[in-house]
């Protein structure tokens, strides 16, 4: 019974918040990894981006609600979704007329690309503070738990609660249905080979006569969907503060690097063991063990390796750890 | 004389604003030909081709494809007109499978391109044995056979080769000559530069020896094995 | 415009804009943005070394700078005797160790031959250590934080002059900038910006959370300073005669005394680090960095070691943006792990480089001053103008009143748009490289 106990405890605070920020990593790091592969540059603006598309989800699931409507038990949110990413396509096609394309004619050194999309970000940055302000905001409605705790109990009669709340589900459905059409796109469309073909040789891919204007449309395209689903899926399952976003740069850079850069699958394997690790490194494991372990043995520590305020360091260790072992990453990515 | 079907006549040009590599270089190639460029290291062959091909900065000379002037056209316009070209190295997507390779061969062509696939893997039964595999997985003579498996995708009219043959073994390089031999026998025309001299000409309609970005002897693949010049100069005898 | 007039000119410009600060707010202001701006300067200078000199790119300023300020904590602030006797051997027992597996570990790796073996031991040491490291450092810890919680609850520092913690400051940060150096150089640009971007945040979270350190959030306040409090220069009669000599009220001469003994410091170490950076610049070897830099593989045939020659000039940079942040904590008179944010003490600093100059020490300096002055103008600019344009609305105007709030976030945007503006339009900076 008090293995069954240990599992619950260990299913109700790292597996299933693992899962639903692993898909929300993954989804981040995704959008990162296809600028990488297709435009060669790391995308400092993509936490950004992230809390842009945020933003409009959010300014319309305000206006929804206020019209009262509602999607029943799940998040008013996912309504207004289309809105955002429509919104932030736009802003970064824009941005890429506006600011990239001039760099990508010059053939211009990755690096600067970087430190241009560092000016992107301070721009996106200063436009989400306009509109939407500094705070914290929490817009998820709907049914907070599919499962809570108390009903587990009830309902099995174990001492150890089981919850799962509506935006886990939420998230590790929708993450999978994006990865699902994404490598539908990718592996089995016209367009999505030739966006592989021209991440994997630019040169070769001209010559073949696809249109690299048309694949970075098609790119930004699809990062701003990833970047708004990835960036309401963590606004519901959190809250919603800029520069929470921002900082959430590190982690998925973590997760794309892990995977390996340019790589899509990488970046999910990578954005899995990114929060993996800090879940289970941040996580105070004195209930699992004290269920588990026979009672002589029992812990009296919170057994918690680090404070969850240096989450960062998991993804910063793992990642000077895969850059000194394996710079390519888990999977073969692209760079050096 | 009648108009050959690709000809680069009195060709000046070099990369960006650098200095002219290739002067006043002429290059031909008949129809159902193969045509050769060899000569010695940096004598300009890689370079004559991609004069051809639109990826160098003519001064002057003119590049003509049956018939028409096609000297101001961008390389991918070129592909468009139907040329065909092989670069020397980075000429497969390594991650792709195979098939999509051909397929992304295939991208400019709107029609059925299945037949043309079919044909190709008639050619190079190897690539149909493993077309569901990534093509950086391949051997390197493999990789090559992917290579020109993509070119011949577009259906073209001319199929350029820029050292199909660098890097493999001798083994692989007579098969690969053999394909390149078959591919000729469909009906098109074939421009390559060869590192391997001997073999080539020996394969070669017409052969180009290249000196310092000029045309030093043309003729024959024949006459110019036969040539005591040529041989003394850089066949080794 | 001549070549050799043009930096002058805009140094002008800059002294002018300063100068019209001080008119308008007081000239209090305008020796705060000086102040300022002399250590957003020396910041500049530094990321310059390796941007501008190695083409390295390094977005954890705004760590090394923290550590900078960790510093004055640690050699200014007297030491906290009842904390050390509570638990301060304990914890430095526990570092020690902490270290002593961490090398435990490279040894391992460099010394053994390739395989599991080698892999199974190396995890064996940093698992083990790493739970030995937290039994001996958390009883410490605690029994540190609970002297004093209020006012102390750390060790404390050395209780030396402040103004030695300003190469200590260096020292710290060169330390953090080997470490980082040591793994993630002689990869792709981008790793190396990820990694600092890592480290910047670690530091930031260490300055956070280890209260027995430097109080974490609470803050050290009152860290000695350098020169004399204003207080007590008031209480001298000797100063107000002074004062009332110049015609000046002894509060105002002694705010404005304070600040301008605090800009005499700050230009002698600008004008040092600056002279230092133009014989570097000037010397073989810093055309050896520009060498490597405009062609890595060029150099690496001639037989030059990039990677270590990169590690020098990061460590060198990173040890300046320490200085500069020991400066900047001496200046503020505390320490508040709670302010320090990446837009501000990492891009800013990278506005300021690529405006001024990337490649040119006057460029980088100019950059800082003149970057400063307007991150401080900014937001009274875009008052000012925002009033102008809401003046026909009503004051219950919702519109207005987003726009006033929104008026502060004004300078992120501005930052931004100067930026890309420059990169654009004028991307060797305002003071190009020659």
């Amino acid at each position: 019974m008090d293995l069954i106990n240990a599992l619950v405890a260990l299913l109700n605070y790292v597996i299933i918040p693992g899962m639903s920020y692993g898909a929300q990593l993954a989804i981040g790091a995704l959008g990162v990894t296809l600028v990488y592969g297709i435009l060669r540059f790391s995308n400092f603006a993509h936490g950004d981006t992230m809390a842009f598309g945020t933003t409009f989800t959010i300014l319309v699931t305000y206006w929804l609600q206020s019209m009262g409507v509602s999607l029943g038990p799940l998040p008013t949110a996912l309504l207004a979704l289309p809105v955002g990413i429509l919104m932030t396509a736009l802003l970064l096609l824009g941005t890429d007329r506006a600011v990239y394309r001039f760099y990508r004619r010059q053939k211009a050194a990755p690096v600067i690309l970087v430190i241009v999309s560092m000016g992107v970000m301070f721009v996106m940055n200063g436009i989400v503070r306009f509109i939407i302000g500094v705070e914290d905001r929490d817009f998820a409605d709907g049914a907070r738990f599919v499962i809570s705790a108390r009903d587990f109990k009830q309902m099995t009669g174990l001492e150890e609660g089981l919850a799962i709340r509506t935006t886990q589900v939420v998230t590790v459905v929708t993450a999978l249905v994006v990865m699902a059409l994404l490598f539908w796109f990718l592996n089995r469309t016209r367009t999505g080979k030739s966006m592989r073909a021209f991440s994997d040789n630019e040169d070769l891919a001209l010559l073949s006569g696809i249109n690299p204007e048309r694949v970075v449309t098609v790119t930004w395209l699809i990062v701003a969907a990833l970047a708004t689903v990835a960036g309401v899926l963590y606004g519901l399952d959190k809250s919603f503060k800029p520069f929470t976003y921002f900082q959430l740069l590190l982690p998925i850079f973590a997760a794309a690097i892990v995977g390996g850069l340019g790589n899509p699958l990488g970046a999910i394997a990578g954005g899995f063991v990114i929060a993996f690790s800090e879940v289970t490194v941040t996580y105070a494991w004195k209930k699992v063990l004290t269920y588990a372990l026979p009672d002589s043995m029992a812990p009296d520590s919170l057994v918690q390796l680090l404070s969850t305020d240096y989450k960062f360091a998991v993804s910063f260790a793992i990642l000077i750890t895969v850059l000194l072992f394996k710079p390519t990453g888990l999977f073969k990515g692209q760079s050096v | 004389m009648t108009e050959p079907f690709l000809i680069g006549e009195s060709m000046t040009g070099g990369y960006g604003r650098g200095p002219d590599i290739l002067n006043e270089c002429t290059i031909a190639v008949n129809p159902g030909e193969i045509a050769v460029i060899v000569g010695p290291n940096g004598a300009g062959k890689s370079t004559a081709m991609k004069a051809l091909f639109g990826m160098l900065n003519m001064h002057g000379g003119q590049v003509r494809l049956d018939g028409e002037d096609i000297t101001a056209l961008s390389p991918q316009d070129r592909v468009i007109k139907g040329m065909g070209f092989v670069p020397q190295v980075r000429n497969i997507f390594p991650s792709l499978t195979v098939e999509e390779n051909l397929e992304m061969g295939a991208f400019i062509r709107r029609d059925d391109f299945r037949r043309t696939m079919e044909q190709v893997y008639t050619i190079f039964p190897i690539l149909k044995e493993k077309r569901r595999q990534a093509a950086g997985e391949l051997s390197g003579g493999q990789r090559q056979q992917v290579a020109v498996g993509r070119a011949l995708m577009t259906k073209p009219k001319v199929l350029m080769l820029d050292e199909p043959t660098a890097g493999v073994s001798p083994i692989v390089m007579d098969e690969l000559f053999d394909r390149i031999i078959e591919v000729a026998r469909t009906g098109i025309p074939i421009l390559m530069v060869e590192q391997n001299a001997r073999q080539a000409l020996e394969i070669a309609d017409r052969g180009y020896v290249l000196v310092q970005g000029r045309n030093a002897h043309t003729g024959t693949g024949k006459e110019l094995l036969a040539d005591p010049e040529v041989r003394r100069s850089f066949l080794g005898g | 415009m001549t070549s050799s007039l043009r930096p002058v000119l805009l140094y002008l410009l800059v002294a002018a804009l300063i100068a019209g600060s001080g008119v308008v707010h007081g000239p209090n202001t305008a020796m705060l943005i000086i102040n300022m701006g002399l250590i957003s300067a020396i910041m500049a200078l530094g990321v310059n070394l390796q941007w501008g000199f190695a083409g390295l790119f390094n977005i954890g300023i705004m760590g090394f700078v923290a550590l900078g300020g960790l510093a004055t904590v640690l050699v200014a602030t007297p030491p906290v005797t009842a904390g050390w006797s509570a638990g301060g051997l304990r914890i430095m027992i526990a570092l020690a160790l902490g270290a002593a597996t961490v090398v435990a570990a490279v040894l391992i790796q460099k010394r053994m031959a390739r395989g599991m073996t080698r892999t199974l031991l190396t995890l064996v040491v940093l698992v083990g250590g790493f739970f030995l490291y937290r039994a001996i450092l958390d009883p410490g810890v605690d029994a540190v934080e609970a002297i004093h919680p209020a006012s102390a609850g750390n060790l404390g520092g050395l209780g030396l002059p402040v103004l030695l913690a300003w190469p200590m400051g260096g020292v710290l940060a060169a330390g953090a900038a080997w470490i980082i150096g040591k793994t993630a150089l002689g990869l792709r640009s981008d790793y190396l910006a990820i990694a600092t971007l890592g480290i910047a945040e670690i530091v930031i979270a260490v300055l956070k959370n280890e209260d027995w350190l430097a109080r974490g959030v609470k803050n050290v306040i009152g860290i000695p300073r350098p020169v004399p409090q204003e207080i007590d220069l008031q209480a001298s009669a000797e100063f107000v005669r002074g004062a009332a000599s110049l015609g000046l009220d002894p509060v105002l001469a002694s705010t404005l005394y304070v600040k301008l003994a605090y800009m005499v410091l700050f230009t002698v170490v600008l004008v040092i680090l600056l002279w230092l950076a133009q014989k570097a610049l000037n010397s073989p070897w810093g055309r050896m960095m520009r060498a490597i830099r405009d062609n890595e593989t060029a150099a690496e045939a001639m037989g030059k070691d990039v990677t270590a020659r990169h590690l020098q000039i990061f460590i060198l940079g990173s040890a300046i943006c320490g200085i500069a942040g020991a400066m900047m904590t001496t200046l503020d008179g505390q320490l508040t792990p709670g302010t320090y944010q990446p837009l501000r003490f990492t891009f800013l600093i990278w506005v300021m480089v690529i405006v001024g100059g990337s490649g040119n020490n006057f460029g980088a300096v100019l950059g800082g001053m003149l970057i400063w002055w307007l991150w401080v103008e900014v937001e009274p600019i875009g008052l000012t103008a925002l009033d102008f344009i809401t003046s026909g609305m009503s004051d219950t105007n919702w519109l207005k009143g987003h726009l006033n709030d929104a008026a502060a976030h004004m300078r992120l945007l501005t930052m931004g748009v100067i930026l890309l503006l420059v990169l654009r339009f004028s991307p060797r900076g305002l003071i190009p490289e020659k």
